[in-house]
């Protein structure tokens, strides 16, 4: 009994010793309000539900984590608006694309569209080593079918892409429609009778020069604005048109070189200044790009019947496709540049496809000269220009800068029974075409700039211009010294005295001696 | 780019215009892993494209242990059959910009000559004139291009290389990719070659930055300014950054996923026109 009293006796001390050790760890912290005992129990209780590995190891990090998760966030009442990201902006308006008009018929669909077949033209430059990835392509392709039937285009294709700064353009070549005007003459109209109008409140003094003529524009749908362009920068925006081009911006475009930004209206600052704005600068660029780089296999155009005179110096500019043509090998086109020809035409230095004459004055001016003038003073007529005839081969196109303008090869060596021949633009970096049998197609990406050799220097301002002709009589000169007036003085005595000498010597009267 | 991602990395560069169709893209996910192999790289890059007159140079590039020194180039015609480039030294480098102009011709044993006329002895009568003919073969000036465009332009963006503090460079494998807001901001790339203004920051600047993160120059710093274009392709989800200095060079990055790479596509000349152009 003793033993056990004993034994009732020492754990009875344990127990006390046990409760004061609990009541110790119950006490709260007064940093943290927490209780080791709470806090122990409940990192067992983490362990027995985790089990983890090495769990000695890991007990301080246990200990961190459940002390960790018992810290109350203090949630703000605040939740963050969903913004609404770029991406998903675009994601909506590209939706747009992919819908059907519940109108379309069935006997429309089987009808010419104006798109050539999308799919097979971005198969074949994919093969080509071109394009814009498949998925991109499909979405240009489907933005084009939008913008074909909501302008009612009778022919459209993709031109290509013009790569920015900020943002890039996707550019669309089209047709024009029947009957279009141009929308600036309205602007021309209002300029001129505000110069009236203030020529007959302030006569002011007329300066005596003239600027040269400016080389009139050619109408829609011949020359240079052959074709209507329209540009966008996603597929699924909507799409611009270009305005058509002057000769002038042709001519300013070939001196600059300039990127695009990616906003049509942005201006271009430049030495010589450009006459417009980006979007201008733009429809030069693809003008130029179009006239140098547009090709076809030879015989897929032939030149149009109806033709006037030979006589007539006037490059012809109408072609219409050959419908016998067959097709050329693959191999030869490959090979040889001269089964390819350009089906644009080129620009002239003037800045025009046709050359105008400039140097006719008009009826006005002559009469204003005086009817006294004769014709001699007329200056000799310029020659026209001339440039190469629609549909030549481009073995003719001229070197440039010791490279050769075209580079040529086959789209596949292992399999070049079905291979296609691509041709590269070594001018205009990005200009691609490819042939094969009967189908081929141009497509231009790239950063719209001309190769230009080992550097571009701009074009320097003229010099100053002066302001009269030096000659003698208004040359200053050193008045004459004191000495000079006086031996000056002297020596017109001694004139004066030897000319009465003379004039008495003829008369018979006394001689003087002197 | 990085020969594991590269068929679906095409596409989304592809934007800039050049692609690699089907068969060379076939042809160089074979050879590709061959190599890796021959030459027992960490990884094997595609490196780009540069085009000649004549042919075209496919270039790959592998990767050792270190990603900034272990780096050996080599070039193809057809995407089988690769050879080694030498490594581009100072003197090559020096030779090659100055005879070497115009466009690449497709020959590598093409030679390029530079004649330059010494005078020396000032301008008396008796001049001896020496011509010195510096000449510089077609592979040589490939090897110098690829390393030059490597230290202008190749790109990575923020926190996808460690540098570890042996000195070792090597790849985040935790990088999450940025975030939609950081990617449309040019100071979180940086330039993958050995830091030049890293010690023209100020202190305060430095306090901001994780020296295992930010030891590469940061691409807003370049002069011209403006000389790297920022845009959204592909239905705006892939970032792409284009060189205007290098046209032809195009990086992209997939924000929020750590896909990321660059690629040139162009015909090897620097674009020193660029003052002009902005």
């Amino acid at each position: 009994m003793e033993s056990t009293d004993g034994n009732d006796a020492k754990s009875g001390q344990r127990l006390k010793s046990a409760a004061a050790l609990k009541s110790f760890m119950l006490k709260s912290s007064t940093e943290s309000k927490l209780n080791l005992y709470d806090h122990l129990s409940r990192v067992l209780m983490k362990v027995m539900d985790e089990h983890p590995d090495n769990a000695v190891d890991v007990i301080e990090d246990v200990s961190r984590e459940v002390k960790r998760g018992l810290f109350e966030d203090k949630q703000s009442t605040l939740r963050d608006l969903p913004q609404t990201t770029a991406t998903e902006l675009l994601a909506e308006q590209q939706r747009l694309l992919f819908s059907r008009p519940e109108e379309a018929d069935q006997e429309e669909e089987l009808m010419d569209t104006p798109l050539p077949n999308v799919s097979e033209v971005a198969f074949y430059l994919e093969q080509a080593g071109v394009g814009l990835g498949r998925e991109e392509m499909q979405r240009v392709f489907l933005a084009l079918k939008q913008l074909v039937e909501s302008q009612g285009l009778l022919r459209c294709r993709l031109w290509g892409k013009i790569l920015g700064t900020e943002s890039s353009y996707i550019v669309a070549e089209a047709e024009y429609r029947e009957g279009e005007e141009e929308e600036e003459n309205t602007e021309d109209a209002a300029e001129d009778e505000e110069r009236d109008v203030e020529k007959e409140m302030n006569p002011l003094p007329q300066s005596a020069y003239r600027p040269p003529p400016t080389v009139p524009k050619e109408a829609l749908g011949t020359g240079a604005n052959k074709f209507a362009f329209y540009v966008c920068k996603e597929p699924g925006l909507p799409w611009v048109k270009l305005p058509s081009v002057s000769p002038a911006q042709i001519s300013g475009a070939r001196q600059i070189r300039k990127f695009f930004t990616g906003t049509l209206d942005t201006p271009i600052v430049s030495y010589p200044p450009f006459p417009g704005n980006e979007a201008n600068y733009l429809r030069a660029q693809i003008a130029r790009i179009s006239a140098g780089t547009q090709v076809s296999p030879q015989g897929f155009y032939q030149a149009g019947e109806e033709e006037g005179d030979e006589e007539d110096e006037a490059p012809r500019d109408s072609f219409e496709v050959n419908p016998d043509f067959e097709g050329i090998p693959v191999a030869e086109m490959a090979e040889s540049l001269s089964t390819w020809v350009h089906h644009v035409q080129h620009i002239l230095q003037q800045g025009r496809c046709t050359w105008v004459n400039l140097a006719v004055k008009p009826g006005d001016d002559s009469n204003e000269e005086g009817e006294g003038e004769e014709k001699e003073e007329e200056p000799d007529e310029p020659e026209p220009e001339v440039g190469p005839p629609l549909l030549t081969p481009l073995s003719q196109d001229a070197e440039m800068l010791n490279i050769p303008p075209w580079t040529s090869k086959m789209s596949s060596v292992l399999t070049s029974q079905h291979a296609l021949a691509v041709l590269r633009s070594n001018l205009w970096p990005g200009a691609y075409s490819y042939a094969s049998g009967k189908k081929f197609e141009n497509i231009y990406v790239g950063w719209g700039l001309k190769y230009s050799g080992e550097g571009f220097s701009q074009a320097v301002p003229p010099l100053p211009q002066k302001e009269y002709p030096s000659g003698p009589e208004i040359t200053e000169a050193l008045d004459p010294s004191v000495e000079e007036e006086q031996v000056l003085k002297e020596a017109l005595e001694e004139q004066q005295a030897a000319q009465e000498e003379k004039e008495d010597t003829d008369d018979p009267e006394e001689e003087d001696d002197d | 780019m990085d020969s594991n991602s590269l068929f679906y990395s095409l596409e989304l560069v592809a934007g800039s215009g050049n692609t690699l169709n089907v068969e060379q893209r076939t042809a160089l996910q074979t050879s590709l892993v061959i190599l890796k192999k021959n030459y027992k790289f960490h990884r094997v890059l595609f490196w780009g494209k540069i085009l000649g007159l004549k042919e075209d140079y496919f270039i790959a590039q592998g990767r050792g242990e270190d990603e900034m020194k272990d780096k050996k180039t080599l070039y193809s015609f057809n995407c089988m059959d690769w050879m080694l480039l030498a490594p581009a030294t100072d003197s090559v480098i020096e030779e090659v910009s100055k005879t070497a102009k115009g466009r690449f011709v497709g020959d590598p044993s093409y030679v390029y000559e530079h004649v330059e006329i010494h005078r020396p002895g000032g301008r008396d009568d008796a001049i001896q004139e020496e011509e010195v003919v510096t000449k510089v073969n077609e592979e040589s000036r490939l090897a110098v291009t690829v390393h030059r465009i490597d230290e202008e332009a190749s790109v990575v963006p923020r926190g996808a290389y460690l540098k570890s503090p042996h000195g070792l460079v090597q790849i985040n494998r935790s990088f999450g990719g940025l975030s939609h807001s950081e990617a449309g901001k040019l100071d979180n790339f940086l330039h993958f070659t050995k830091a030049k203004n890293l010690k023209k920051k100020s202190i305060l600047e430095m306090g901001d930055l994780n020296p295992a993160i930010d030891f590469l120059d940061v691409l807003s710093d370049d002069i011209p300014k403006g000389s790297w274009s920022l845009q959204l392709e592909c239905a705006s989800r892939v970032l792409v950054l284009r060189s205007l200095l290098w046209p032809g060079l195009t990086f992209f990055h997939l924000p929020t996923t750590p896909q990321h790479g660059h690629i040139y596509i162009g015909d090897g000349r620097k674009n020193l026109d660029l003052p002009f152009m902005l």
